[in-house]
């Protein structure tokens, strides 16, 4: 039979070839790619410092109240000027990262992890409990972030760890969503397929595959909704319904600062700029991160 | 070949009597009997209408796949390939009819123990989208090293690496994800991680098309050297004659969800029964190109099927009896069956050159179809 003697002689096959085509020539190196990302990261490293060394970087203290130097004008002494009791700007500024920065990473991890458990559960089950978990996440998506984190705290009250929690559970509604959708995504693929074939336990397949192709673009979610997480405590501060003053917080700064606008514009402008330059920051940051790291959009690159 | 390995329609070969010495058992890997599988489907009827129907993707399919054999299975895209497979596979309920593994229902045999899981290994058509792409290229080999207790964690690396080489993978790709891969090493990858729950038997969808020549030709060859070696059953799906008689000693043709002809491949490919064979092989005079386009005249939807041969609204041989009632798959010749009332004979085929399965040189375009004794 013919079948039977033809044959390729193995030796003609260059068994390197296909390994040599696949190495590709070094990428450049991401901040040369990406100039804007390298600027708005060494911004959003710039905040995290004042934060971290806020005592030693700050030249006041950030709630010392001084009458000589009340509405004073950006200048030497207080270099981006001083509010209505006296007190430093730059100093509240620096002190003020780190309530930015905390409130908005705690509340965006318990968001985060908040929207893993119900966005997996909802994705994960099937039947009466998938309905009832949806109606649960639409409901909590119904209210904008900001309605819902001010009702929270109409519930629990004022102070840090409050408003931390007001906008973290604010956030788990588009958590879940996007969790529940990667996690629907994902059990269709033909990996899944693959591991079911292969008898491999459920329990394990959810481990194994299902939560790492999950958990991923949530990473990305984390470093995009920060700056949402930040936006919406400062707005209750803000409000004057979130941080208590004289907690040095950027949105109670800029509230403080709105009945002196006319002559002292300073006292709230300074620290709607840090908040600008910040949520701007974090957003191109946020951005790069996803581009660099979601497959969908690189293959379309 | 000396006993017909497929078709319902010829009686069991006596145990032990295998043409390659290995079947100890006279029952079958795999059955399929009278298997349909039906979709719901909706379409448009009218203004904001929709009317739901059902679809026929496999209708009435008789296969016997015993120890050892190697059976292609060919037709056009849509003709029921890969439900098929998935029916094997137990991963797709029948509408109707049974899938048997050993004379078992698969959909048992799956739930009962992990031996059909690590006998039966599939390779898919989509390679990639079948590798978790989370996984490092070790990761993935050792999943079903680890999951059927074939070695212990110390040796996961050395049975990686020797997997590798036996698909012809450079060791140092060992640590990258698939998708630093090039597509030919990821179906080696793929082959490397069906093998290595040591299976007896190998199901591939349509394992080597869209790859170029001489990478398809290295995949070929490493499959058949497989076959030889392990003694693999194998059941491969392919667009492509030049590929099928390559690997396969039987070939299964396919149209709109059934088997119209069966039989040893390189008889089947010289002198097709079946006109839809016929047809198929006169598209494809070039081996190793897969068919692309082959055949005049309009597919049927499989949603409305012509009464009587599903084959009539193309056959240039249709007569009037062909369009009263079905035409049934039954033996025409030792070990071929074909579903046709008026097939074709040896006489009717003075054009085709009889073929040689050689595999192209690698490197070379498109290859031989070369004219043997
Ligand atoms: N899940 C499904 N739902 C509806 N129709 C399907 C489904 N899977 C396959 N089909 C239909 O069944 C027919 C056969 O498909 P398939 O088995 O994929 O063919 P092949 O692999 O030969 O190309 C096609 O008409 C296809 O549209
Ligand atoms: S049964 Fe008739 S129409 Fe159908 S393939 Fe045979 S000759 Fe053609
Ligand atoms: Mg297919």
């Amino acid at each position: 039979m013919a079948v039977g003697e033809a044959s390729l002689d193995p030796s003609t096959v260059p068994a390197g070839k296909a390994a040599a085509r696949a190495k590709k020539p070094r990428r450049k190196s991401l901040f040369l790619r990406r100039p804007f990302f390298s600027l708005a990261l060494l911004v959003a490293l710039g905040f995290v410092l004042c934060a971290v060394f806020a005592p030693f970087i700050a030249p006041y203290d950030p709630t010392a109240q001084s009458i000589e130097a009340m509405m004073a004008p950006p200048g030497p002494d207080h270099l981006l000027g001083t509010d209505s009791f006296g007190k430093d700007i730059l100093s509240r500024i620096i002190f003020g990262a780190r309530y930015a920065l905390t409130i908005g990473i705690v509340a965006v991890l318990i968001g985060a992890g908040g929207g893993l458990v119900l966005g997996l559960a909802a994705g994960l089950s099937t039947g009466w409990l998938e309905w009832a978990l949806m109606r649960l996440i639409d409901s909590i998506l119904a209210l904008p972030s900001l309605i819902l984190a001010i009702a929270i705290i109409a519930i629990l009250g004022q102070g840090v760890d409050k408003v931390i929690l007001a906008v973290g559970i604010s956030l788990v509604g588009p958590f879940s969503r996007t969790v529940r959708s990667d996690v629907l995504q994902v059990k269709t693929q033909l990996f899944i397929e693959a591991a079911h074939l292969m008898s491999i336990p459920r329990l394990t397949v959810i481990r194994r595959h299902i939560l790492p192709n999950v958990f991923f673009p949530l990473l990305v979610q984390i470093t995009v909704r920060i700056s949402e997480a930040i936006l919406v405590s400062s707005s209750l501060s803000f409000l004057g319904i979130g941080v208590t003053p004289p907690t040095p917080d950027w949105g109670l700064m800029i509230a403080e600062g709105r009945g002196f606008v006319s002559f002292a514009p300073w006292m709230s402008g300074m620290p709607g700029m840090a908040l600008a330059i910040l949520l701007v920051a974090l957003a191109i940051v946020g951005d790069a991160v996803r581009e660099e790291f979601d497959p969908k959009l690189k293959r379309a690159q | 070949m000396t006993e017909p390995l497929l078709g319902d329609a010829v009686p069991a070969a006596a145990p032990g009597a295998g043409s390659n010495g290995i079947a100890a058992s006279d029952r079958p890997v795999f059955e399929l009997l009278d298997v349909e599988k039906r979709f719901a489907v909706s379409r448009p009827a009218g203004f904001l209408k929709r009317e739901k129907r059902s679809l026929a993707a496999l209708d009435g399919v008789r296969l016997t796949v015993r120890r050892g054999a190697s059976i292609a299975l060919v037709g056009e895209s849509g003709s029921g390939k890969s439900t098929l497979l998935r029916v094997l596979l137990g991963l797709a309920e029948p509408s109707d009819g049974k899938a048997l593994y050993f004379g078992q229902p698969v959909n048992e045999v799956r739930a009962q123990s992990r031996d059909f899981a690590r006998s039966v290994a599939m390779i898919y058509q989509d390679a990639r989208a079948s590798l978790d792409p989370r996984m490092t290229v070790t990761a993935l080999i050792a999943e079903p090293l680890l999951h059927f207790g074939l070695c212990g964690r110390e040796a996961v690396g050395e049975r990686v690496a020797a997997l590798l080489s036996r698909v012809g993978l450079p060791a140092e790709i060992a640590e990258r994800y698939p998708a630093a891969l090039s597509g030919g090493q990821v179906r080696r990858v793929a082959i490397a991680r069906a093998l290595a729950a040591e299976p007896t038997v190998l199901i591939a969808d349509e394992a080597v098309s869209g790859l170029d020549v001489s990478t398809q030709a290295q995949l070929l060859n490493l499959l058949r050297r497989l076959k030889r070696e392990m003694g693999l059953t194998l059941l491969f799906i392919t667009h492509d004659l030049g590929v099928a008689s390559y690997l396969c000693e039987e070939i299964a043709i396919m149209y709109l969800g059934r088997i119209v002809e069966t039989g040893p491949t390189d008889a089947v490919l010289s002198a097709p029964a079946h006109p839809y064979s016929r047809a198929l092989r006169h598209a494809a005079p070039e081996f190793f190109a897969p068919i692309t386009d082959p055949l005049e005249g309009e597919i049927p939807s499989p949603l409305d099927l012509p009464t009587g041969c599903r084959f009539a609204s193309r056959c240039p041989r249709v007569e009037e009896d062909c369009l009263t009632a079905e035409p049934i798959l039954a033996p025409i010749a030792p070990g071929r069956t074909v579903a046709c009332r008026h097939p074709l004979d040896a006489e009717d085929h003075p054009a085709l050159p009889q073929i040689t399965a050689s595999a192209p040189a690698a490197g070379s375009p498109a290859g031989g179809a070369g004219v043997s004794a």
